[in-house]
């Protein structure tokens, strides 16, 4: 097995941080581990003997970064914690609520809201995150864009992303009904007539999203399989075929960072 | 022994010196199982998928059944002014499914359109038919007027400002033991004329017509 790179020691303040043994203490050799430890190591080797996952790990971890990197590299990370925090948010109001046009939508809500513990702010989570979402998706592809980092080889990570940021704004617009208040109700009208002003396929497509002519019994639960069910999980498949794309080939230096000039790379062209 | 060039031309896996096989054999036994699987596993896929995607898009082509829902006495209704009237469009979930229907008497003098002379009773849809918003008719002003983006309306519900691409849909009506009855909904072009419900937004004159298909279920 090859080494493992070493790590370094994690940012600990100063008082916590272990003062660095004196020339002269101690015999120079390292201690062995105590009975957790080695536990622990046990168990990660054991699995790592029947998976190799470790390879994998160390293939996602330890990536060579260009010079210059910076917290604006930190957006796609950023949109990605708030898809996870959008996800756990949602699995659990799902937990308390009703998709029924006849008044149970808006009373689950209403209960979520009002009489839950921690309800109100689990909700407000997930209705302000999805804001937060958007934004940073955006920003994320602004950076991308400024940067010149869709440019070969990235070309399919950027036409991924797009396709992401799509299902961003169809979970905004299905999420929006859920509640199904007034603002929620109207907002849905529009849009679902919005979509109907497509040319030739327009008709069909706000069909498809009503179940019907008209805004009816099974809309608003249509719209919440959509949003709970079928978009998350393109969404999470295409978030990992995103990370694979970073990984496999690496982030883009900033575009002010100068190539590094090397003579003795030159002589050896020569 | 034979070039390897001509053994490799031949089809015939006989003539390609295949062990075992047949007589007239044109295609090799591990090409005929890669083919198998992929046949059974595109049939086992589309056995799941094809019926979950036809029960999703199914209601697109359901027709909704004509029904009928009174909506006042013959004698409710001026011929100069809207009564509103609340109506069931879909019934079964409460509010959602009501909307309100703008009612009155046909007027000769008022109702000067060629088309649908027959009918008694105008029953206006109060969806715009920019995008759907819910249109009131102000009496002070004989207009309809939609809140959302300012879409304003005559008396016959002809756009009169506003972005509305069309006049306000219609419902049918009848009168049934002195009692004015509303049916289904149905949209008309600039002149008035009859043609299958559409949804808003979608203009129903020249080129809007092709562009904006009836529903495949639709009953004029």
């Amino acid at each position: 097995m090859p080494r493992l790179p070493r790590l370094p020691a994690p940012p600990l303040p100063p008082p916590l941080q272990e003062p660095p043994p004196r020339p002269g203490e101690g015999d120079g050799r390292v201690a062995a581990p105590g009975p957790a430890a080695e536990a622990g190591i046990s168990v990660v080797d054991w699995v790592d003997e029947r998976t190799s996952l470790s390879g994998a790990a160390r293939w996602i971890m330890f990536r060579k970064v260009p010079k210059g990197t910076n917290w604006f590299y930190t957006l796609g990370s950023a949109t990605l914690f708030a898809f996870l925090s959008q996800a756990v948010t949602g699995v659990f109001l799902a937990m308390y609520y009703r998709p029924d046009a006849a008044g149970g939508a808006y009373e689950s809500i209403r209960y979520v809201t009002n009489d839950v513990f921690l309800g109100q702010f689990v909700r407000g989570m997930h209705k302000w995150g999805s804001s937060v979402m958007v934004v940073l998706v955006f920003l994320h592809m602004g950076r991308t864009f400024l940067w010149g980092a869709y440019k070969y080889p990235r070309e399919l990570n950027w036409v991924i992303g797009v396709v992401l940021l799509i299902l961003t704004l169809i979970m905004g617009f299905t999420g929006y009904l859920l509640p199904f208040d007034q603002r929620a109700y109207w907002a849905t009208i529009v849009g679902v007539n919005i979509n109907g002003t497509g040319p030739l396929l327009g008709p069909y497509l706000s069909d498809f999203l009503r179940g019907g002519g008209e805004f009816g019994a099974t809309t608003l639960s249509r719209f919440y399989a959509i949003h709970m069910l079928i978009v998350p999980g393109l969404i999470a498949a295409l978030i990992l075929a995103h990370l694979y794309l970073v990984t496999k080939l690496g982030t883009t230096a900033p575009p002010w960072s100068k190539v590094e000039r090397r003579p003795e790379l030159n002589e050896a062209e020569v | 022994m034979p070039d390897k060039r001509a053994k490799h031309k031949s089809k015939y896996t006989l003539d390609r010196g295949m062990p075992g096989a047949f007589e007239g054999e044109t295609i090799t036994r591990r090409r005929f199982m890669t083919g198998g699987a992929n046949v059974a596993g595109a049939v086992a896929v589309g056995a799941f998928t094809l019926p979950a995607l036809g029960f999703a898009i199914g209601p697109v082509f359901k027709s909704t059944p004509h029904h009928w829902e009174t909506a006042g006495k013959v004698d409710d209704f001026p011929d100069n002014n809207y009564i509103p009237v609340v109506i069931t469009l879909t019934p079964g979930i409460g509010e959602a499914g009501k909307s309100t229907v703008y009612v009155r008497k046909r007027n000769p003098a008022i109702d000067t359109d060629p088309y649908d002379r027959d009918t008694q009773y105008i029953a206006i849809s109060s969806r715009c038919a920019h995008i759907g918003c819910p249109v009131r008719w102000v009496d002070a002003a004989e207009r309809f007027i939609c809140p959302c983006h300012g879409g304003v309306y005559d008396l016959l519900g002809r756009r009169v400002g506003g972005p509305p691409v069309r006049p306000l849909d219609r419902f049918y009506t009848r009168v049934l033991r002195r009692q004015v009855q509303i049916g289904s909904r149905f949209s008309v072009n600039s002149e008035l004329r009859r043609v299958s419900p559409r949804d808003p937004g979608e203009p129903l004159d020249g080129i809007g017509q092709y562009l904006y298909p009836s529903r495949p279920t639709a009953q004029k």
